[in-house]
């Protein structure tokens, strides 16, 4: 199996780069190994970008499917920020790479299982399907779903697998929740008829089971009139917007973030003062360096009585990934094992250094990544995390 | 090693809350999520593994149920030759005798050399299929297997027992094998490969006429555990638990 998988590997996996928009630039490579020095992990890999991209032009790629080290890469965009060529490394090499992986059967358990539930269950946390919307339960005011409300809605909110499932962030989900209700937004959710948005998967490698998932989801937008799709997930966000129009769906889509900073006169009157507060903002891959969305978060913090904005070290698009992207999210302990370092830690530590009381954030795999770091850095002890819906809602509240 | 058939079936899915049907007698099916018997996916794990070893063709049989042919596309996909489909009055759910006799009957024709399946599965009410399909077929069975290496007309295999306990011996072929574990956890396959199989291979869907299912046993009731008694729950600020803490543990002459 392994020499058809092999054979003349190098050259069909180099050309089949081109395929990715963009993909001819990898051709003017300067080997300037920007990418392999600003990578979170590169230190750790066999084959960080740059090396990779060298070995390819030597011809002599193939020992690379022997490594497992290509799993470290989140899929941050930090090296594709960096290129000074503009190489498409995140999107073509690095997630072609773990492609070629994954078909070569080098794959670490972890991540198998969050693969297999996702093919299974719609979700990579491996739960019930049917309770998807379960987190519903217990409100005040009724959460439509689709299927029941019968009838088109402004707004379809997407909600997501992290932001349905996780305990942590469903608190998230909750505040969001109450907010649009406050607002007055006409909203509907999917509920079981929502499938996770795949784009994690898909950066791990599983293209199929992305289009699978894709499918799926469109399959179920089809079914409803809304105005314009909104989620609370940059990963989702970044798939309905950037990779769903590929294969033919097509539907305007925003994150919270955009949607809300949008409506903030109608915000501002909401908010009490709780008090002076240092918040530092994380910005979240897939909404920063994958598409550029800086200021209306940062609009909406500044909207909150109180908060004195702080920046950490690494902002905007030099920001330091989560550690959960590109299938991080289930490799903890593959990455632990590696390196014995978390990213979630590092990025507490500046929070500390930046001297915030909050560490404010924007994406549901957050929230569970940091407090977990908070409770390991010294110094970190008094720092709360906070999505900003959750500072919202405590505003308002 | 020529040939090698896998036994395996669909079981309910514990990630849905299961339901008992109006009559109290069995699982409501109607609401039954279902998946590889757990087991049974190991069973595939060291069948495939066996012919990447020794060579031969592995052979797959499994009930029709809902799932079943994404799940026997898996199996193709990870090096399966043959996907077999039982069809039949398997819908409402049947015991393991009327399987066995069904997976008996139809393994016959491929010659087996080995038969391998999963040691147990959570729907097993009237003992292990293995077993079963070894006493239809006349031929030797060892369960509680984790290894398997094949010496000419022989099978070595490794057996658990309680206690972290292995023991090795020697089984004449052709014979029935009730596996615990593969020696390797279950791959995974791409999904483009599962796609690839759907469109390239085909299952062989074969009717079995009547379904025996005499020296079974028949569930008067079933019903959820019920809870006994429950746990107490002690309300109040710190120093107030803490007190009526100290006076239960006097109750009960801890202190």
């Amino acid at each position: 199996m392994a020499d058809t998988a092999t054979v003349g590997f190098t050259t069909e996996f180099y050309n089949s780069l081109f395929d990715v928009a963009d993909g001819e630039k990898l051709k003017t490579c300067l080997q300037c190994a920007d990418c392999s020095g600003i990578c979170p992990f590169g230190y750790l890999m066999d084959f960080p970008p740059g090396r990779m991209i060298a070995w390819m032009r030597a011809g002599i790629l193939d020992e690379m499917l022997e490594s497992d080290s290509v799993w470290m890469c989140v899929s941050c965009y930090a090296c594709t920020e960096v290129c000074p060529k503009g190489i498409p490394l995140t999107p073509g090499l690095m997630t072609r790479a773990k492609e070629e992986l994954l078909l070569a059967g080098n794959i670490p358990a972890e991540l198998q299982s969050a693969l297999e539930f996702s093919q299974r269950y719609g979700n990579p946390l491996g739960e019930s399907p049917r309770k998807r919307a379960a987190w519903t339960e217990g409100l005040d005011f009724d959460i439509p779903i689709m299927r029941k409300a019968k009838r088109p809605v402004d707004v379809l909110w997407f909600v997501g697998d992290y932001a349905s499932y996780h305990p942590r962030v469903q608190e998230t989900t909750i505040a969001f929740a109450k907010l649009l209700n406050n607002l007055g937004i006409d909203f509907g959710i999917l509920g079981p008829e929502e499938n996770s948005d795949g784009d994690s998967q898909r950066l791990a490698g599983e293209r199929g089971l992305f289009e699978m998932l894709a499918e799926k989801n469109g399959k179920a937008f089809g079914k409803y009139e809304f105005g314009e799709i909104i989620t609370t997930d940059p990963h989702a966000y970044n798939a309905i917007k950037n990779e769903y129009p590929q294969l033919g769906i097509e539907y305007p889509v925003r994150h919270y973030t955009e949607f809300l900073a949008e409506r903030i006169e109608d915000i501002k009157p909401l908010l009490k003062d709780n008090g002076e507060k240092k918040v530092t903002y994380h910005d979240p891959c897939y909404l920063g360096r994958a598409n550029d969305i800086y200021d209306a978060p940062r609009a909406l913090l500044e909207a909150i009585p109180g908060v004195e904005i702080v920046e950490m070290a690494h902002t905007k698009s030099t920001s330091l990934c989560c550690g959960g992207g590109g299938g991080g999210m289930w490799l903890d302990g593959f990455q632990w094992e590696k390196g014995e370092v978390r990213l979630s830690d590092w990025r507490v530590k500046e929070a500390v250094t930046a001297e915030a009381e909050v560490l404010a954030v924007a994406c549901p795999y957050e929230p569970p990544r940091f407090e977990d770091s908070t409770k390991t850095i010294e110094g970190a002890e008094k720092i709360t995390v906070r999505d900003i819906l959750e500072l919202l809602i405590e505003a308002i509240e | 090693m020529k040939n090698i058939v896998a036994i395996v079936k669909m079981v309910p899915d514990l990630v849905e809350e299961l339901e008992i049907n109006e009559d109290g007698t069995d699982l409501d099916r109607d609401w039954l999520r279902l998946i590889i018997n757990e087991f049974d996916n190991h069973a595939i794990e060291q069948a495939i593994l066996l012919k990447e070893r020794e060579g031969g063709e592995v052979t797959v049989i499994a009930p029709e149920a809902e799932g079943v042919e994404d799940m026997l596309f898996t199996t193709a996909a990870k090096g399966a030759d043959r996907m077999i489909k039982l069809e039949g009055d398997f819908e409402d759910g049947v015991n393991n005798h009327a399987l066995a006799r069904a997976f008996a009957e139809k393994t016959k024709s491929y010659q087996p050399d080995l038969i391998l399946t999963g040691v147990q599965a959570n729907d097993d009410l009237d003992g292990s299929i293995g077993p079963l399909v070894a006493e239809y077929l006349g031929m030797p069975y060892v369960g509680y297997i984790s290894g398997v290496t094949i010496e000419g007309e022989k099978a070595l295999v490794k057996k658990e027992y309680p206690g972290g306990l292995i023991g090795e011996m020697e089984v004449t072929l052709p014979a029935v094998l009730g596996i615990q574990a593969g020696e390797e956890p279950p791959r995974y396959v791409a999904i483009s490969k599962v796609r690839q199989m759907m469109k390239t291979s085909e299952i062989d869907e074969q009717e079995v006429p009547e379904l025996d299912s005499s020296g079974g046993i028949a569930a008067n009731r079933m019903y959820l555990p019920e809870a006994a008694e429950r746990a107490e729950m002690i309300e109040g600020d710190e120093g107030e638990i803490a007190a009526k803490l100290v006076e239960i543990f006097k109750e009960v002459g801890a202190l």
